[in-house]
């Protein structure tokens, strides 16, 4: 299977703040992979540089095949991102907001696209309604549904259930399965809920203070560190200690 | 698998996003009528207040009798070369309040790109602030600005340009330093009020700020609207000086933006900016 994602010797680091150290990895296309880690992991860096919004001191990165740091912008009409930390203009109305995302995107037919993701996402009855009167977890649906307008062979989410109740945050695990399925999509993830990265993911990268610590599948994962789910996997990890001390 | 998505040859599909940028400020204004007033409330305040002293100058010298529009000419095309800057440097701020740079900066939207609608948007922003206080000072004052005739196209496009090149490194500040740049910014167009000969020839300013103050566009702007106004002669030099003048600022407002905004990605801040 191809990769859709091959990450080199990346690092990065601010004057004195190493926050990535010679990170290597690659990504399986079709795969939904989950980057984990504490806070100050390392995560959201990477994700930056995935997409383009962060210059690495050095090391490469290579997305869909194009060299992300000399020609991002060949594969950003590819690519989509969505996280609860960064907003969209809350004045516009929901709709409004999609329909200047779907024409930057360059799509034809935006308002059918529109139209259609929103009733896949069950945003449609809050298209008139200004970004900023919505619910923290309404908006999260509402950037997830801008995140797929494109309809993107690589998906990257942070958080991508946050603040959605449970039913809710159900409905869309399995619309971004269904996503993957249709159209054979990457998903890379950053997540804190680590039931959600067991059922969703394939691959799990463990982060810690900016290196990789492991990486697997959630229930190679599991085994390897002789635990009962990933959240203690998780633990183990972020804490310092390692899987044969964790597994003894 | 996907939709096609840039189908277009790459200058229409850059034509196609500029758009969508002067869409989504469009949009803000439509559904707010509020930002529409506060666009339009004080270019005609301040042109009342010039067109009321400029009734008392007249009454009190023979000068200001014969040349009745020069203080009034000279607000209302100061305030082209502010509301352009403004226009520009408010905008981008909108996206810094919304948060929304890191969403904007994962489409293939480049920064040029970002940089033509906030220009676009300014022109749009200073016509609309513009047109009424204009039209107020013909039907108070009973003085058009418009009697300048064809070279007054030429003022409002250099005065524009002008304001774009410092709207432009205003918003490079915004992005390197954050919003602890803001207050810097708002003030930077009026630090040049006092020496860009906006009421007064130049010939006042003592001999050592007059070098300075001609290195400014909008200095040489000003000069030929009072030649129009006091001489009855259009001064094509000073047109090309202010033209020639706004190609190296303009150029330099470019190359700043691209470099604060590689700083800012370099550093990180384009995803934390607005927090």
């Amino acid at each position: 299977m191809a990769e859709a994602i091959v990450v080199e010797h990346l690092s990065k680091s601010y004057q004195d703040v190493v926050a990535i150290q010679d990170l290597t990895f690659s990504v399986e296309s079709g795969s939904t992979t989950a980057l984990l880690g504490g806070n100050g992991a390392g995560k959201t860096t990477t994700i930056a540089i995935l997409l383009g919004l962060l210059l690495p001191s050095s090391g490469r990165v290579t997305v869909l095949g194009v060299d992300m740091l000399r020609d991002r912008h060949r594969v950003l009409p590819r690519m989509n991102f969505s996280s609860p930390y960064v907003d969209l203009p809350r004045r516009l109305t929901v709709e409004e907001n999609l329909l200047v995302f779907a024409r930057l995107y360059g799509l034809n037919r935006a308002r059918e696209r529109i139209g259609a993701i929103a009733r896949e996402l069950d945003v449609h009855q809050m298209l008139d309604r200004p970004f900023g009167s919505l619910s923290a977890g309404q908006k999260t649906r509402v950037a997830l549904a801008k995140s797929l307008l494109n309809e993107p062979a690589l998906l990257l989410l942070d958080e991508p259930t946050a603040s959605m109740d449970p039913d809710t945050a159900d409905g869309m695990r399995q619309y971004l399965a269904h996503y993957r399925q249709k159209t054979g999509a990457t998903i890379v993830l950053a997540s804190h809920n680590m039931a959600e990265v067991e059922r969703m993911c394939d691959d799990v990268l463990m982060l810690r203070a900016g290196a990789l610590v492991d990486r697997g599948r959630p229930a190679d994962l599991i085994a390897r560190y002789g635990r009962t789910n990933l959240e203690e996997v998780f633990l183990d990890v972020a804490r310092g200690g390692s899987r044969t001390a964790a597994a003894s | 698998m996907t939709q096609p998505l840039v189908p277009h040859p790459w200058w229409l599909a850059a034509l196609r996003r500029i758009a969508a940028m002067i869409l989504r400020h469009v949009y803000l204004f439509r559904g707010s009528w509020p930002r529409f007033l506060d666009l339009t409330y004080w270019p005609t305040v301040q042109m009342t207040m010039w067109g009321f002293l400029t009734v008392f100058l007249a009454a009190k010298s023979n000068f200001f009798a014969q040349a009745f529009g020069v203080l009034l000419s000279g607000a209302l095309l100061w305030d082209v070369l502010f509301r352009g800057q403004i226009g520009m440097f408010y905008s981008f701020l909108e996206e810094i309040w919304s948060r929304n740079l890191g969403h904007l900066f994962v489409t293939p939207l480049r920064p040029i790109e970002l940089a033509l609608s906030l220009m676009v948007v300014s022109v749009l922003k200073t016509t609309v602030g513009l047109v009424p206080a204009t039209l107020a000072a013909m039907a108070i004052f009973d003085f058009s600005i418009y009697a300048l005739g064809l070279p007054l196209i030429g003022f409002y496009l250099n005065l524009m340009v002008m304001g774009w090149a410092i709207g432009l490194v205003m918003c490079g500040l915004i992005m390197r330093y954050g919003m602890g740049a803001e207050n810097l910014a708002w003030g930077t167009a009026f630090i040049m009020t006092p020496i860009t000969a906006i009421y007064y020839p130049v010939a006042v300013l003592p001999a050592w700020l007059q070098p300075i103050s001609l290195s400014l566009p909008s200095t040489h702007v000003f000069e030929g609207m009072r030649a129009i106004l006091i001489d009855g002669a259009f001064r094509a030099d000073l047109l090309l000086n202010a033209a020639l003048l706004n190609l190296v600022y303009l150029t330099v407002g470019l190359v700043a933006f691209h470099a604060f905004f590689q700083v800012a990605r370099r550093r990180g801040l384009l995803l934390n900016l607005g927090e």
